[in-house]
């Protein structure tokens, strides 16, 4: 199997001295390449946290990480910014974008910290992007003059942009009504399939969770269910 | 990269009314220590040139026991070659008595006055004799012609034409001399005491031919008198009867009040720079925090600290260059309206204007610098944000 993703033995123990509390226990897990997976679990279970750890924005406190083969854990900032920048895109709950840019702008910013112009092939998957996730009409507004759905369909345009290999998502629809998270699951499903990207995505949500290759529930920091569909 | 640089921009554009106070904050500092540093200036150059821009800034004269230096015209030349000179003028300068008309009978009187032979055409440019001529004309050359001061012609009621007998103790004998024209020098004691006549004509009057008593000096620079000094005792070499001295030895009490005041002056502006940089830095500071969203996804996404921090002292850099720019505008009207409307009795200013580029530019680039310098702490701020931070709390 090509796994694109490898934690071994991953611990995470947050504080020191008298008050520490382990949040990740002995996680061992592989993600297969192109794959949609989904991670359940109750809020404290430590899935968000293991979803930080992937994405290197946490450090383990012990175990291994590898990206695409690659040991992560011990690389430097800088590094990981780069590598973060390359390979990966992240969708969070709260989209987080730039609410001094514009929907299209914020859809370039990840390619602006590598280059100064955008090429014409650049533009062309932005504009292609922004057809996909259905922001044509809206693509000049400013972030903040956009509907919820609209901005969480542009942080996802943005999380592709740079054609990375897996995207990050944590509760990407956690505060969007449900006929709108409908048409975004369907629409990651859809970047999975055409541009084979890998997805690991924290959902509360059963029917979403349904539609995934996999399933990892995460219980009180160990790995509960495993299951591929 | 010009992310940052594109950043920083929408930053200061998106939050309008923080950029315009900072930027007025800048610029009214700007004003301020540009106008204060302004007026300094142009008070102390009025008053160093009404003290010293109408006399003799270097001076050479003998210790010898007669007090003449002879052989002079090449000392004349080579000083006049020295870099940073602008006029030498040789002089024979003698006392002498009046000597006065009393029952048809001359008296001695005790009155002294200081006849003075200056080779008039270089003395001109030293003491600007042509244009403080107020009656008659220059002396011609050896005659016994000579001008007057405004105050000694009333005193002693002579006007152009008329005879003045003096009495020259070295010689033992009177002489007479003629009235050609009346100067106002706007000092009234040389008013009252010189008579000035052509170096020749002093000559011919004192039977001191070939022979002069000082070499006087004028410099661009007053301020670098000393250097020219050097330059100047140099040429003298080793005639030890030869002194030169310099102006500003006989007006310490005036340079130590001048140096008094720039040091204030600079305090002033130093302070006011201080306060500047604080402004910003906590305006800057206070920015951080609240773009901390957006520093911490622009580091998920992969931006690098150095980025980031370059974000923040970008913003610092164009608040400064901006308030610069408007304290430049301000300061310079500041300083226009205060010569335009403060003004002397005879509606001259009170100050004159004294727009110093060098001084502006240098104001300026201490602006921006120091908008900068004032933007590293928000910048090492946004450096250290860890983006897990935002993420984890939302």
């Amino acid at each position: 199997m090509d796994n694109i993703l490898q934690l071994k033995n991953i611990n995470k123990i947050y504080g020191n001295g008298e008050f520490q509390t382990q949040v990740l226990f002995d996680i061992n897990l592989d993600i297969i390449r192109g794959s949609f997976n989904s991670i359940i679990g109750q809020s404290g279970s430590g899935k968000s946290t293991l979803l930080n750890i992937i994405g290197t924005l946490d450090k383990p406190t012990s175990g291994e990480l590898y990206i695409n083969g690659v040991r992560t854990d011990s690389m430097k900032k800088t590094e990981l910014a780069d590598l973060r920048n390359n390979t990966m895109g992240f969708i969070f709950q709260f989209h987080y974008l730039l609410p001094e840019f514009t929907a299209y702008e914020n859809i370039l910013i990840p390619y602006y910290m590598k280059n100064n112009k955008p090429s014409k092939e650049v533009i062309e998957r932005a504009n292609e992007l922004i057809d996909l996730v259905g922001l044509s009409s809206v693509k000049n507004n400013l972030a903040t003059k956009m509907s919820g759905g609209q901005q969480q369909r542009t942080a996802i345009a943005r999380a592709l942009i740079n054609n990375p290999s897996i995207i990050l998502a944590d509760e990407p629809t956690g505060n969007l009504d449900s006929d709108t998270t409908e048409k975004i699951y369907t629409l990651l499903r859809e970047v999975n399939e055409k541009f084979k990207t890998t997805f690991i995505i924290i959902t509360h949500d059963r029917r979403i969770a349904e539609k995934a290759d996999r399933n990892i529930e995460i219980k009180d920091g160990k790995i509960n269910i495993d299951i591929f569909r | 990269m010009l992310l940052p640089f594109k950043i920083a921009l929408r930053f200061l554009k998106s939050s309008k009314g923080q950029t315009i106070l900072i930027t007025f904050g800048i610029a009214i500092g700007v004003s301020v220590q540009l106008f204060i540093g302004l007026l300094i200036q142009g008070l102390q150059t009025s008053l160093v040139d009404k003290t010293v821009g109408s006399s003799s800034h270097i001076t050479v004269s003998s210790v010898s026991e007669d007090k003449y230096i002879t052989e002079y015209e090449s000392l004349l030349a080579e000083i006049k070659e020295t870099e940073g000179t602008t006029y030498v003028s040789a002089s024979l300068d003698n006392t002498s008595v009046l000597v006065k008309n009393q029952d048809n009978e001359d008296v001695i009187t005790s009155e002294y006055v200081l006849i003075r032979g200056l080779s008039l055409e270089e003395a001109n440019g030293i003491y600007k004799l042509s244009n403080s001529l107020v009656q008659g004309n220059m002396p011609i050359q050896n005659t016994n012609q000579v001008i007057i001061g405004k105050e000694f012609s009333e005193l002693n009621d002579k006007s152009i034409g008329e005879e003045i007998k003096v009495f020259l103790p070295l010689l033992n004998k009177k002489k007479t001399l003629v009235v050609s024209g009346i100067f106002d020098l706007k000092v009234s004691s040389l008013n009252e005491t010189w008579i000035i006549t052509d170096l020749q004509s002093s000559q011919t009057i004192f039977e001191t031919p070939g022979k002069i008593t000082s070499i006087e000096i004028q410099v661009d620079d007053v301020f670098n008198s000393p250097n020219i000094t050097v330059s100047i005792e140099e040429i003298l070499g080793n005639n030890t009867n030869l002194i030169a001295t310099d102006w500003q030895t006989q007006n310490e009490s005036l340079l130590s009040g001048l140096n008094g005041q720039t040091i204030s002056s600079l305090m002033i502006q130093i302070f006011v720079i201080i306060s500047v940089v604080l402004s910003i830095a906590s305006v800057l500071i206070i920015s951080v925090i609240q773009k901390q969203k957006q520093i911490g996804i622009l580091k998920a996404m992969g931006i690098k600290d150095s980025m980031a921090s370059t974000i923040f002292l970008t913003q610092g850099f164009l608040l400064g260059l901006m308030g610069a720019i408007l304290g430049i505008l301000l300061g310079i009207s500041l300083i226009v309206l205060f010569t335009t409307f403060a003004l002397n009795p005879d509606g001259t200013p009170l100050i004159p204007m004294q727009l110093n580029p060098g001084f502006i530019v240098l104001s300026a680039l201490i602006a921006i610098i120091a908008s900068t310098l004032a933007s590293l702490i928000p910048a090492a701020k946004s450096s250290k944000l860890d983006p897990i931070e935002v993420i984890r709390n939302g």
